[in-house]
């Protein structure tokens, strides 16, 4: 228990995906100017990875994986070089349907997420959290936690970034860092405090 | 092709006027992922504007008969695919840069700038004028990918593309080096400086304020 504790910390904010990896920084950046909509962004992160990732672990072990058919009498098929494309039609199909049961039943939260559930598709931290899923070999419940972790870790840092630009927007600052230079600036800073939590768990 | 911009045009402009990394937003997951040598960076450039090209001729060629509705789902498939290819010749002929870049390839499927290049231009345009199109715009992210790669390259580990520049003290020269260049922050500040710097130059690409204060001159103008 305490392990997959320390697995949804690292994944979190030792591993933040936008600010150590730099994954989903296209959104990261267009969608932090305000708060708002920067917290319902968070919310869809964490649900949509949370779902998303052990979902393509039970795909990639039941189909993709070196000898995933030796059942079938086909040991020496591998089909892991597909992973990329199933993994897309994973998220696509997640997000399609996430969008369709939140407005059936849960019509409030549906629309405080407005557009950003359907650009979620093509999000890197997303594709990329699964595909680091299999890069590092987790089980089920470890990568249930390394989604839900990761998820959460992007949502902290896009709802901080979107403070610091709320506060910044009366400030007087040079023409040319205006918008997109001092975000780049201000993700830089952050990333230098995020840096301080690699010391926070035992790898 | 009159009353449209020439081929000439489409091509120069993205590579700074129209940069798809520090004007459009596009595609900076990756950019600042690789860009701890010029090596990866350069590597990177290549796969991308290669999947850039292939994927806004194919989908250009095929764009009268994609229905309007499945639109998105047939360009990932197509990106997918060619992305797979790439990836399959990296790890086959330079494969110790494909573990240096790790998911990064599989991930130019996601690249923003791919499918915003797609979505926006090879959609209504014909295969030639798209491919130009792409080729511009993937020459212009590699510019960028190019020159923070040389800058964190030199001061973070005092080398260009493996060659040693500037002698670091533990091989008996003058050169500390500077180990921030490699970690994350520093990408964010360099892209953040580079734009700053090419605003300057270009002054019609400076933002908009957001909020006036009642006796700022600019907000009664």
């Amino acid at each position: 228990m305490s392990e997959l504790w320390s697995l949804f910390l690292r994944a979190a904010f030792v591993e933040n995906m936008p600010l150590t990896f730099f994954l989903g920084l296209c959104t990261f950046i267009a969608l932090s100017r305000k708060t708002g909509s920067a917290l319902g962004l968070g919310i869809a992160m964490v649900a949509v990875m949370g779902v998303t990732v052990p979902l393509n672990h039970m795909i990639y072990k039941a189909v993709l994986a070196p000898g995933a058919w030796a059942w079938a009498g086909l040991p020496q098929t591998d089909l892991s070089y597909l992973k990329l494309i199933a993994f897309i039609g994973v998220i696509a199909a997640t997000v399609q349907l996430l969008e369709m049961v939140l407005d059936r039943f849960f019509p409030a939260i549906y629309a405080s997420f407005g557009v950003f559930l359907p650009l979620l598709t093509v999000q890197c931290a997303i594709l990329g959290g699964s595909l680091f899923m299999v890069d590092r070999s987790y089980d089920l419940a470890e990568s249930a936690v390394f989604g839900l972790g990761a998820g959460f870790g992007f949502a902290v840092a896009v709802v901080m970034l979107s403070a610091i630009r709320a506060r910044l927007s009366y400030a007087d600052l040079p023409q040319g860092l205006r918008g997109l230079g001092i975000t780049f600036i201000l993700a830089g800073m952050m990333s230098l405090g995020f840096s301080a939590f690699a010391q926070m768990v035992a790898s | 092709m009159s009353a449209t911009p020439s081929l000439r045009s489409i091509l120069i402009a993205p590579l700074i006027r129209q940069n798809p990394v520090t004007l459009q937003i596009l595609g900076l997951c990756s950019a600042l992922a690789v860009t701890t040598s010029m090596q990866t960076a350069l590597t990177m450039c290549a796969a991308l504007t290669a999947v850039l090209v292939m994927s806004a001729g194919l989908i250009s060629v095929i764009r009268r008969h994609i229905p309007d509705t499945i639109r998105l789902i047939v360009q990932i498939v197509i990106v997918a695919s060619l992305v797979i290819v790439i990836d399959q010749i990296l790890q086959a002929y330079l494969f110790e840069i494909s573990q240096k870049l790790s998911v990064f390839v599989s991930l130019i499927t996601t690249n923003c700038l791919v499918l915003g290049r797609t979505e926006s231009f090879s959609r209504h345009n014909p295969p030639l004028r798209s491919m130009v199109d792409a080729l511009g715009n993937g020459l212009g992210y590699s510019l960028v990918l190019t020159v923070i790669g040389a800058i964190r390259e030199l001061f973070g580990a005092g080398s260009l593309l493996g060659w040693q520049v500037l002698p670091t003290v533990e091989q008996g020269g003058w050169f500390t080096p500077l180990n921030l260049m490699l970690m994350a922050p520093s990408a964010f500040f360099l892209l953040g400086g580079l734009v700053w710097a090419i605003r300057s130059v270009l002054p019609e690409q400076v933002e908009e304020l957001e909020y006036h204060s009642p006796d700022d001159p600019e907000a009664s103008a």
